[in-house]
């Protein structure tokens, strides 16, 4: 609690020390003077005047500021006309129970905001640098890229960077979710916001603290309710209509009875205060950002971005939902499996030839092509014969590394081919690395390989040379993650890849996915998402899944873009609508569990806020409800509709 | 120019939409928002007039909600 909300708690209490035994000596009668002194007003005026000064004093305040409707002024409306029927002890009763459920309500909202805010404490303090063998405490601030900073054991990684020295374990459950911690080593990117477990590690920064993926996470999640969701804009339009509305209803009725049909004023003045003390919508304006607020931080701790409340909203709306294949639901880790020349080439030659054609590409293929080459190279500086040496063995890595570096200048030029292969120039002669389609559109004979995987095929000057099979796994989660996604209610799965018919059928079939296109060009991609959108009902949206890098155009279109975060890969976060920090899919569909979640409880309290204030409103206008259903209905709803809202925290 | 500013005491939501449609309204800022959940206000506004245009959101802040103080 606040100062000023203890503040208030004292006055309360105060209040109701005094308040009560008036309340009880009136009851029974006690209060019966007959002296020309309005001694009965002047007794209760102590307790109001002691609960409820400040309401007087901000109406008063605020309606010399131009401010006129607001709760204040309000609330002092009401409460004087009931003193001016001679209820005192009701005036009091309902400043009272206003001033309560104003603290609660207070109260609530800051308790939501610190569990969101504790949620969120990712946020480093302070980095390490060496200073004449001393370190030293500085601001993340203050540390430029390029500079080493020592993270001890336990502390939080302050800046995104690259290990220069050290091995350990790293908490990523901060960013990710996940709790298995990941193995860091020389060479090694680590991220922001990660926990570091018993290794000291010196890190070179690569990104000022503001670029840093924490900061940049940070900052996401704040804006994130700043998108609001249909719903939200809608409860700021019913809020603009609603309370002018009932004021005006409220002085019709202390006007119109009284003045056509010649009923007692007093009655109608009270039930036209009741009106005017429901007419506050608060209770949904408070209660349903906050609910999105709440949906928004658990999908955080999930691991999983979601950019905007609107989103939330979105996703829980979800019918169809496209997998780019590579990367998306395969591991996009490509492997070069087989290598098959033609008779009279051997597999050094064509493996050597199909690494320089693709030796400038970052495509995943090109990458496989060129880590087997550079081992095979090591192995022959090495004079062994082993095969499947992984990368933890630096010095061989080094060896193969320069081994290609030197045969690079062998290659005079590259010319990639969107979705056919590359075109280079190897030793002055032409040489074409790529799917079928290059050598179709070359014109060149090639034997068709029929094993799964992605084909490179090679061939020199328009002679078919042979052509390398590289294999990318299915991810081992894939499978569930779909079956899981369909339990959600999710009707209709697709994939879509630019690969070739026989692997995208064979994945389809392995993941039961409904539907299957294959050999798509990027630009065909945008296109298939828009014929699906086309044949999408009312109500129904479409959500993609790629990862980031090559699918922006098609994450835009699609009503819901998920991309893969590869621990916050800066085009995916730009790219997407919402982000799976560590690329696992099966996250997906517990990000509609929590979105589904907070869109029922966001009705919940929409259906409950309204049905109340109506029907207070009603029974108020007949006479039948008095002020202390009137400041329930407005304090009361939204202390509810508040708590309420804090549920969509705790959903996993 | 974009800044962001934090905001203290800023405890009714109706308030925190008034503020921010007000806020609009100035001549030199271009977009506003308020976050009641965050309690911040994100401006973007007229480089030169800056300081200046922060006085008036001042000002109009103070008429909609006096207790909630901008940190500047």
């Amino acid at each position: 609690m606040t100062k000023k909300q203890k503040n208030m708690l004292y006055r309360i209490i105060i209040t109701a020390i005094i308040y009560i035994p008036l309340f009880v000596m009136e009851h029974m009668g006690k209060l019966e003077f007959q002296t020309a002194i309005p001694v009965n007003f002047l007794l209760f005026m102590i307790p109001y005047i002691i609960v409820g000064w400040d309401i007087v004093y901000r109406a008063v305040r605020n309606i010399s500021h131009g401010q006129v409707f607001d709760e204040n002024f309000l609330m002092c409306i009401a409460t004087f006309g009931a003193l001016g029927v001679g209820e005192y002890s009701e005036a009091v009763a309902v400043m009272l129970f206003y001033q309560i459920g104003e603290l609660f309500q207070g109260y609530a909202v800051g308790k939501s905001r610190q569990s969101i805010s504790e949620m969120m404490d990712i946020c480093p303090e302070y980095a390490n640098i060496e200073e004449d063998g001393q370190l030293k405490q500085v601001d993340p601030d203050n540390v430029s890229v390029g500079d080493i900073i020592v993270i001890k054991a336990g502390e939080r990684i302050p800046l995104d960077g690259v290990v220069v020295s050290g091995t350990s374990f790293v908490d990523t459950s901060a960013l990710t979710g996940e709790s298995v911690p990941r193995k860091v080593g020389e060479g090694s990117e680590i991220i922001s916001g990660c926990v570091n477990g018993s290794g000291l590690l010196r890190v070179k920064t690569t990104k000022e603290f503001d670029d840093s993926t924490v900061a940049k996470i940070l900052e996401l999640v704040e804006n994130a309710s700043s998108k609001k969701a249909k719903v939200e804009n809608f409860i700021t339009k019913f809020a603009k209509y609603y309370t002018p509305f009932v004021v005006c209803a409220a002085v019709v009725l202390a006007a119109l009875p009284p003045l056509v049909l010649g009923q007692p004023f007093g009655e109608w003045l009270k039930r036209a205060c009741i009106f005017l003390v429901i007419s506050c919508p608060c209770a949904l304006v408070i209660s349903v950002p906050l609910g999105f607020f709440g949906g928004i931080g658990a999908a955080s701790r999930l691991g999983v971005l979601v950019k905007g409340s609107n989103y939330l909203e979105v996703l829980s709306e979800m019918k169809t939902i496209v997998f780019d294949k590579t990367g998306t639901l395969t591991k996009g880790e490509f492997v070069v499996s087989k290598i098959l020349p033609c008779e009279n080439v051997s597999e050094a030659e064509l493996l050597e030839l199909a690494a320089l054609a693709e030796g400038y590409s970052d495509h995943p293929v090109a990458g496989a092509l060129k880590a087997a080459y550079m081992e095979s190279r090591a192995e022959v500086v090495n004079g062994t014969g082993e095969n499947g040496l992984t990368c933890v063995d630096t010095d061989r890595a080094a060896e193969g590394k320069a081994a290609l570096e030197l045969s690079m200048e062998r290659v005079a030029d590259t010319r990639e081919i969107p979705g056919h292969g590359i075109e280079a120039v190897i030793d002055g002669k032409i040489v074409c690395a790529g799917n079928a389609k290059l050598m179709e559109k070359e014109g060149i004979w090639y034997e068709t390989n029929p094993e799964p995987g992605t084909v490179v095929y090679l061939a020199k000057e328009g002679l078919y040379l042979g052509s390398i099979v590289i294999a990318d796994t299915v991810k081992p989660e894939a499978k569930r993650a779909i079956s899981q996604l369909k339990q959600s209610g999710v009707s209709q799965t697709v994939m879509l890849t630019g690969d070739r018919k026989e692997v995208g059928e064979a994945v389809a079939a392995q993941l039961h996915i409904d539907q299957v296109y294959t050999d798509l060009l990027p630009g065909d991609k945008v296109e298939k998402v828009e014929n699906l959108l086309g044949q999408l009902g009312e109500k129904e949206r479409l959500g993609f899944v790629g990862d980031g890098i090559n699918d922006a155009p098609v994450l835009g279109r699609a009503d819901i873009g998920i991309a893969m975060g590869s621990m916050g890969s800066d085009a995916a976060i730009e790219a997407a609508d919402i982000v799976l920090m560590d690329d696992d899919i099966m996250k997906i569909s517990a990000v509609m569990r929590i979105a589904r979640k907070t869109l029922q409880i966001v009705k919940q309290n929409i259906v409950f806020a309204l049905l109340v204030k109506a029907a207070v409103l009603i029974l108020g206008a007949l006479g039948m409800a008095n002020m202390w259903e009137a400041v329930f209905a407005d304090v009361g709803v939204s202390v509810i509709a508040i708590l309420n809202s804090m549920r969509t925290l705790k959903v996993k | 120019m974009k800044k962001k500013f934090k905001m203290v005491d800023l405890d009714c939501a109706n308030c925190a939409a008034k503020m921010e449609n007000a806020i609009k309204k100035i001549d030199g800022v271009t977009d506003a928002n308020v976050s009641f959940m965050a309690q911040k206000l994100t401006i973007e506004a007229d480089d030169a007039r800056f300081d200046e245009i922060m006085q008036e959101v001042v000002k109009v802040c103070k008429k909609v909600e006096p207790e909630c103080e901008i940190q500047l």
